[in-house]
């Protein structure tokens, strides 16, 4: 059976030349880069080789990048970290509603046990935030900003660098309030610059950008104050101890750099092909509803509610079918809740509950848009039949 | 860990995204053959004179909405026919396609006999239900008694309706027995999770001994 991945923004394969990259340090190369020895300094070399790329490629300097375990402990470290270490400065937090849970979960957690307070910004219909958003929930005692770039499940981009410019311009002579993002779905996408992004901590990983799963990386700008989640060495300046993950820094650092090198071409090229597969789908099947922003939105993220369906049950067909996809409906969740995402939009339940999203990669061929589009409309055709709903055009719209 | 509790489900998360193209899937076999071949499902507009029972149950906000139709035998109270439409997940499409076989098998089960199916029966013949899964089986049920007091409603025997009478545990947030019920079906187990689903004995705290009661009770009622 044919089989069409189109599930990237959960995990992307890991590209040959990162595995050949990777090899020598899964084998040869074991060393501890902690040890005073030839082994242990080829790996420590490899290593700093690593962080240089990455801050080349960022802007920033090499002694501002910190390697994590993935995604979620950048995040934690970000926004765990600093908001212990500048307790003093204030407790006030903002964020959005559409962050990934990494993210949310983290400053709940500070709201609920350390006494922090946090605005939780609503985004505009297509999942937009605006800094005048930012502007207007900022207080004396905000310490912290933490926004989305890119949504991993609508794709929406938000305007980082105007938020952070915004943000630089307030604090003024202060370092408070700290602007941090989620770059984890849009490290392989969009310019990471963090100069023009204007951002002062970035989270990173390897899983979503063809490198290895289980390594991330954070910028953290120089003077900047971060109390460690966890103790017992020096690595990392003390901020992340523990025996560095060699093989997969070398993988994240290689996966980075090809992405980067890659995304021009790559982004005109899968942009033409979402395009395609939205206007098709839009077109061909009636109540249906593209979530997220048009045009502001990630060159590989389709998503798409189809009414008086259940989102479950759509991935099911497809995936009998070969076509491995996604859904923000609360039967696909583990906590059976609906996606907040796409809740946050202002939309009803149901829009939730008929999402559908497919995230497209680099192996992703105009051919494999063709099959979805001929094999999608029967599916939906027959669970509607099924389905006691039917909801009004005027409803979801 | 009973038997209508699938294999694959215990102890593991469960998610509908991964893939073993091997040999399992996410559902049993039984499951993902009434899926994608659903039994008896209404794929005709209801006439009015083919059946004489209606139940609903849920609503498309919740995530799972069930309609049944059922043609009742005056003489016997058997049903003999049995209708549905489904909008839910794969388990709730399975869970009611099955639960229309079992209610006409062998010439149809009389009403009473239809009242005493129990989610845990449907499960069962399904070959068992990822444990999160459950709120899906027990939705059928539902449906099903709802639909057999309609059939006594139209039938003007009122004395054979039987409301479900739920109890009122926390008057001020309005929170009954069956809530509760249904959270810890959802996966609310603890007291902090059924609390954030319901609101319950928030700003009355006294009721909370009795909710922390339930949640014990219908914990080891469908886990076990």
């Amino acid at each position: 059976m044919k089989q069409i991945y189109l599930d990237h923004a959960a995990a992307t394969p890991l590209d040959p030349q990162v595995f050949k990259a990777m090899l020598p340090y899964l084998k040869k190369e074991y060393g501890n880069p902690s040890s005073f020895h030839t082994p242990g300094k080829g790996a420590q070399d490899a290593i700093e080789t690593s962080r240089q790329k990455i801050a080349a490629i960022i802007g920033a300097r090499p002694d501002e990048i910190i390697f994590t375990s993935g995604g979620t402990e950048s995040i934690n470290l970000a926004i765990l970290g600093y908001a212990r270490a500048n307790r003093q400065r204030g407790n006030h937090i903002i964020t959005t509603k559409i962050e990934h849970h990494a993210v949310l979960e983290t400053i709940k957690h500070l709201e609920k046990k350390e006494e922090f307070t946090a605005t939780y910004l609503s985004p505009d219909k297509y999942g937009l935030i605006t800094p005048e958003q930012v502007k207007k929930a900022m207080r004396p005692e905000t310490i912290l900003v933490s926004i989305i770039m890119a949504n991993n499940e609508i794709g929406a981009i938000e305007p980082i660098a105007a938020i952070g410019n915004f943000i630089q311009k307030t604090r003024d002579q202060k370092e408070t309030p700290v602007f941090h993002t989620d770059a984890c779905q849009a490290a392989g996408v969009l310019d990471l610059n963090v100069n023009k992004l204007h951002v002062d901590i970035l989270s990173i990983n390897g899983s979503k950008i063809y490198g290895p799963k289980g390594v991330g990386a954070l910028y953290l700008k120089r003077g900047l104050k971060l109390q460690p989640l966890q103790f017992g060495g020096a690595q990392e300046r003390g901020l992340r101890p523990g025996t560095e993950n060699v093989v997969g820094i070398i993988g994240l650092a290689k996966a980075l750099e090809i992405a980067q090198d890659k995304k021009d071409k790559e982004n005109t090229r899968l942009t033409i092909l979402r395009d395609k597969l939205i206007q098709g789908v839009l077109k061909n099947i009636s109540k249906t509803r593209l979530n997220g922003h048009p045009t502001e939105r990630l060159p590989n993220n389709i998503n798409i509610s189809f009414m008086d369906i259940e989102g479950e049950a759509l991935l099911l067909h497809l995936d009998s079918l070969g076509i491995y996809a996604s859904t923000g409906s609360a039967c696909a969740s583990t906590s059976l809740d609906p996606s907040h995402v796409i809740m946050a939009l202002g939309v009803p339940y149901e829009v939730a509950h008929g999402s559908l999203r497919f995230t497209l990669g680099r192996d992703t061929t105009q051919e494999d848009i063709d099959y979805i589009l001929k094999v999608l409309p029967p599916i939906v055709e027959k669970l509607r039949q099924i389905s006691p709903v039917r909801v009004s055009e005027k409803y979801f719209k | 860990m009973p038997k209508y509790i699938a294999k694959s489900s215990r102890g593991a998360k469960g998610d509908v995204a991964s893939h073993d193209k091997k040999q399992s899937w996410f559902y049993s076999k039984t499951v993902k053959n009434h899926f994608f071949h659903p039994r008896n499902f209404m794929d005709h507009d209801p006439k009015k004179n083919e059946h004489n029972a209606m139940g609903k149950v849920g609503s498309p906000a919740c995530g799972d909405e069930l309609k049944v139709w059922m043609r009742v035998d005056p003489k016997t109270e058997k049903i003999k026919k049995f209708w549905w439409r489904t909008f839910g997940c794969g388990s709730a499409i399975a869970s009611t396609s099955m639960t229309s076989v079992m209610v006409t098998a062998k010439g149809g089960m009389t009403l009473e006999q239809a009242r005493k199916l129990k989610p845990q029966d449907i499960m069962e013949r399904l070959g068992g239900l990822p444990a999160r899964k459950f709120h899906c089986s027990v939705l059928c049920d539902k449906a099903l008694r709802d639909a057999i007091n309609d059939y006594y409603r139209r039938a003007n025997q009122f004395d054979k309706i039987v409301i479900e009478g739920a109890r009122l545990i926390d008057p001020i947030a309005k929170v009954t027995d069956h809530d509760i019920e249904e959270a810890v079906l959802e996966g609310a187990i603890t007291l902090e999770a059924v609390q954030t689903k319901t609101k319950v004995g928030i700003g009355n705290p006294e009721v909370l001994p009795a909710v922390e009661e339930l949640i014990k009770f219908y914990k080891e009622k469908y886990f076990g």
